[in-house]
């Protein structure tokens, strides 16, 4: 038996080990470089000019005077886009800046450069701007009878999803209306960046994103490049969630830039930022729920309605997100889902965390309670009574092949003992340190709720990440453009290259177009899957590389060697080298590495369209003073199916801040948009969850069922957290209050009057 | 435009501020002209905590101090908490705790943490969560930020 404490040899962290992230000591100390900290001594700072209508025609920018402020380089509109003159992740429907039209408040309409950020503000303001201004189209549910508020039509995409024999009745049916309002990703780190331009007329650009080649690609269309004269380097990205995904202020510093011939910083104000993103798609959703007596569902029917705002952005894929799990992780022989994704001059709508995922959990769940009541029965027996087990088909069709652990999920989450005592403290208490709850009528309420979502790309997108593995001198280097936003995929790859090359030294190269290809985008909970399996799979090679060669270097057997303590070793005795020393030439290896192909939809919404899922439970308590309407959630219990573990404190990590996301959209998040515009784009106004506002959350359990096809059989755990807690919450409030409580955020106004009269 | 030339004192040093406009932040400062770009732009509008320093000792958000009222006094930027004798206890522990993902946050938490142990070396959770709770963080959810602390004060706390 191998007795690890008394080796000598300290072993960097492998898979399954805390292994520390490799940017955290730069991060603690201030010294790591994100977006909006780039320098450079010639730059000049940029800025963008805003539609301030939700819908005009604009007659006539004037410039002239804005080109006349002392420190003005230049200020760009419309005509002046050198290419493409619309982007978009999915569809180019998108202007870089306005032409002759704005579809929503905050769109880009003008941009400036100047050597101060006091002179491009004088200068945004002294462009004129005229306007005809028009009735925005801004209701979702009566969209498609409107004007066309873009060429390209109000419906982005239906899908109409039928599953199985259509004429089944449940003998008992509940019926619900549900509406989730917009979030905002609310990262912390503004859009920001800075393109450089080069002598020989390419460009590049330092820039925080998701998905540094799909950005590349539409930055060279708009700008009249081929691609390989956009070069982007991933900038330190303070936070995504979502909305760094589609293009911001890309191709306005590419057009600065190229027209200045100096470098142009720009960074957006958070004010900016919330028009300057997507946001979570607001959801109307109705649901008629059908099950036998005993509670077996028969049958679920929806119709899904998402307001994508101006553009089209991810709008499809999200619906088809809804659509697909709009009943949630249970066994539905028979259903019909109608969702639809719509255009409105409302700000535009994309990803975030949980994808379409999070607005269906919340209306699923409220009708799984509503159905448990119906029948008599204990909530979480329903859901345990219905959960999928794999081999079981979803509403597509497909047939689940990987794990699905749901049961598990449900029962460790719901056994696990509640821990939260009494509040104590008046901080504690809702309303916290406005000290304004009275303890007389505080109520408590508890509520379950479950969720799931699919990870890596779907319906048939040809999704790949590819990376490179080097080693030398006993020192691995890693290149993969893989972006990391937060989440420790740094740490991950380092774990990984370890693992499989027993090496302790892992060098990851910056993340570029320039070194590599794609590694997809960095959303969908995807990139521990796929740039994990790339780098796994180019680890994989050079070892095989290594071993064969000092097999026919040394007369062994290649599969009789190991690599254990830094060393090669031959298991039947008589060889050994250090690995530092096995090779004298680099060995490397690239590999672009693919999951399981997927299937688009048929025109019944059926196919095998994903690829994988992962499961989550939360049970949430909560205090809630029913007078004044206030809410404190008080404890927050999880589980949730990983596959495993790969670095358990950034799983805790995952679990906890994507819980406290959907703590936010449960009670407190949302922009509110009157008209088309932003009411609220500040963090004074806009509110995210303090250390206050935030329980505890207590993990009762990771189920670990290695997933087959993932490297080391690690599903992504991202998203999932954010999926069930919002509903959690929500049902816990109804819990305590007893009301129907129909919509999220929970305000006070729809405790204290939830006849809906203030 | 530009105001007269004054002299900030960051992190024990003298820098001299020219031509900077009247209205700029002391955080604007910081970051642009003094290159100390640890302290973080969020929101610039004293919500975020992420621009957080210690002006004589106090915890600011440096992007509601105007630059040119801060002469005279001891400013303290995150650069300025971690010398030659390597990380302070808050740092390590959030290195050690997993308190770090984006770490746009970081930066003024660790300020803001620093200066709650230095008047309370073991506070309780409740303690720690109402000190930290200008600071937004939008990754963490907070529960290994509250550990760290925790890790922090059975080290020495904000002793260094």
């Amino acid at each position: 038996m191998t007795d690890l404490a008394t080796s000598e040899r300290t072993v960097a962290p492998r898979i399954g080990e805390n292994a520390p992230r490799p940017d955290g000591v730069p991060k603690v100390v201030g010294a790591f470089a994100f977006s909006s900290d780039l320098h450079h001594d010639r730059m000049l700072w940029g800025g963008t000019l805003r539609s301030t209508h939700s819908s005009a025609r604009i007659r006539s920018v004037d410039v002239s005077t804005a080109v006349a402020v002392t420190g003005v380089h230049a200020v760009l509109v419309s005509d002046d886009v050198p290419g493409q003159k619309v982007f978009g992740l999915e569809y180019r429907d998108q202007p870089v800046l306005a032409g002759d039209v704005v579809r929503y408040e905050g769109e880009p309409v003008a941009i400036v450069a100047a050597d101060h950020p006091e002179a491009v503000r004088m200068a945004l303001e002294a462009i004129v701007v005229d306007y005809e201004v028009l009735v925005p189209v801004v209701d979702p549910m009566t969209v498609e009878e409107a004007e066309p508020v873009h060429p390209d039509g109000n419906l982005v995409r239906r899908i109409h999803l039928r599953h199985g024999n259509q004429d089944v009745v449940g003998d008992v049916q509940v019926e619900g209306t549900y509406e989730v309002a917009m979030q905002d990703q609310a990262f912390l780190g503004p859009e920001s960046g800075m393109a450089v331009p080069a002598d020989d007329g390419s460009i590049d650009l330092y820039v925080a994103t998701q998905w540094l080649h799909s950005d590349r690609d539409q930055v060279a269309d708009c700008m009249g490049l081929d691609p390989e004269k956009v070069r982007l380097t991933l900038a330190g990205v303070g936070g995504a969630f979502g909305a760094r995904e589609d293009l911001s202020l890309h191709v306005h510093l590419c057009m600065l830039a190229r027209h200045t011939g100096r470098p142009v910083k720009m960074v957006y104000s958070r004010e900016e930022s919330f028009h300057g993103h997507v946001h979570r798609h607001p959801a109307q959703m109705w649901y008629r729920h059908h099950a036998d007596r005993d509670g077996t569902l028969v049958r679920v029917e929806a119709h899904l309605i998402l307001d994508g705002g101006a553009y089209a952005s991810s709008s499809s894929a999200v619906i088809a997100n809804a659509t697909c799990f709009a009943a949630g992780p249970y066994r539905v022989p028979s259903a019909e889902i109608d969702g639809a994704v719509v255009r409105t001059n409302n700000p535009p709508c994309g990803a975030m965390r949980g994808f379409g995922a999070v607005q269906v959990c919340f209306a699923h769940e409220a009708q799984m309670d509503r159905l448990a009541g119906a029948l008599g029965m204990d909530p979480v027996a329903l859901r345990l009574q219905n959960a999928l087990v794999p081999g079981d088909e979803l509403l597509t069709g497909q047939t689940i092949k990987g794990t699905a652990p749901v049961a598990e999920v449900i029962r460790t989450c719901a056994d696990h003992p509640p821990g939260a005592s009494m509040a104590v403290d008046p901080l504690e208490l809702p309303g916290g340190a406005g000290r304004t709850a009275d303890p007389e009528h505080v109520v408590r309420g508890e509520a379950f709720a479950l969720g799931f979502k699919n990870l890596l790309f779907s319906e048939g997108f040809d999704d790949f990440s590819e990376a490179s593995c080097r080693l030398a001198g006993g020192v691995a280097t890693i290149t993969s453009a893989c972006a990391e936003v937060g989440q420790g995929f740094v740490t991950l790859a380092q774990q990984i290259a370890r693992e499989v090359l027993g090496v302790d030294e892992v060098v990851l190269l910056p993340a570029s177009t320039a070194g590599i290809g794609s590694a997809g985008s960095t959303s969908a909970s995807r990139q521990t899957w796929m740039s994990g399996g790339a780098i796994q799979e180019a680890c994989g090679q050079v070892r095989a590389q290594l071993l064969e060669h000092l097999a026919a270097e040394h007369g062994v057997d290649a599969d009789d060697l190991v690599i254990a303590d830094g060393r090669v070793v031959s298991m039947a005795g008589g060889f050994e080298v250090d690995l530092a020393k096995a090779t004298t030439e680099p060995i490397e290896a690239s590999v672009v590495f693919r999951h399981v192909p997927t299937l688009p939809l048929d025109e019944n919404g059926q196919g095998n369209a994903h690829v994988s899922f992962a499961f989550s439970a939360h049970r949430a308590i909560v205090d809630v003073d029913v007078e004044l309407g206030l809410v404190k959630v008080v404890e927050l219990t999880t589980s949730q199916d990983v596959g495993r573990v790969l670095n358990p404190l950034q799983t805790v990590g995952q679990l906890e801040g994507g819980a406290a996301q959907g703590v936010g959209l449960a009670v407190m998040e949302e922009v509110l948009v009157q008209e088309g515009r932003i009411r609220n784009p500040s963090f004074t106004d806009y509110l995210v969850p303090t250390a206050l506002d935030m329980p505890p959350v207590e993990i009762a359990a990771l189920i670990e069922q290695a997933e087959p096809g993932a490297p080391f059989g690690a599903k992504g755990i991202g998203e999932a957290p954010s999926i069930s807690s919002t509903a959690a919450v929500a049902a816990a409030i109804r819990n305590a209050t007893g009301l129907d409580l129909p919509r999220v955020p929970v305000r006070p106004t729809d405790i204290v009057f939830p006849g809906g009269t203030a | 435009m530009s105001t007269d030339p004054f002299i900030l004192e960051v992190n024990g040093q003298s820098h001299e501020v020219a031509d900077a406009h009247p209205g700029e932040s002391l955080l604007r400062v910081l970051r642009e002209r003094l290159r100390l770009p640890g302290s973080k732009n969020a929101c610039e509008e004293g919500e975020c905590g992420s621009c957080t320093v210690l002006l004589d000792g106090q915890t600011v958000c440096s992007c509601l101090v105007l630059a040119s009222t801060a002469v005279g006094r001891q400013i303290t930027t995150i650069e300025g908490l971690s010398g030659d004798g390597g990380l302070s206890h808050v740092q390590q522990a959030f290195v050690d705790a997993g308190a770090v993902q984006c770490g746009f946050c970081t930066p003024g938490l660790i300020v803001s943490i620093g200066s709650l142990l230095e008047s309370d070396p073991d506070p309780s959770e409740l303690a720690v969560r109402e000190a930290i709770s200008g600071n937004l963080c939008r990754c963490t959810g907070y529960g290994r930020v509250v550990e760290a602390v925790h890790l922090a004060a059975t080290r020495g706390g904000g002793s260094k």
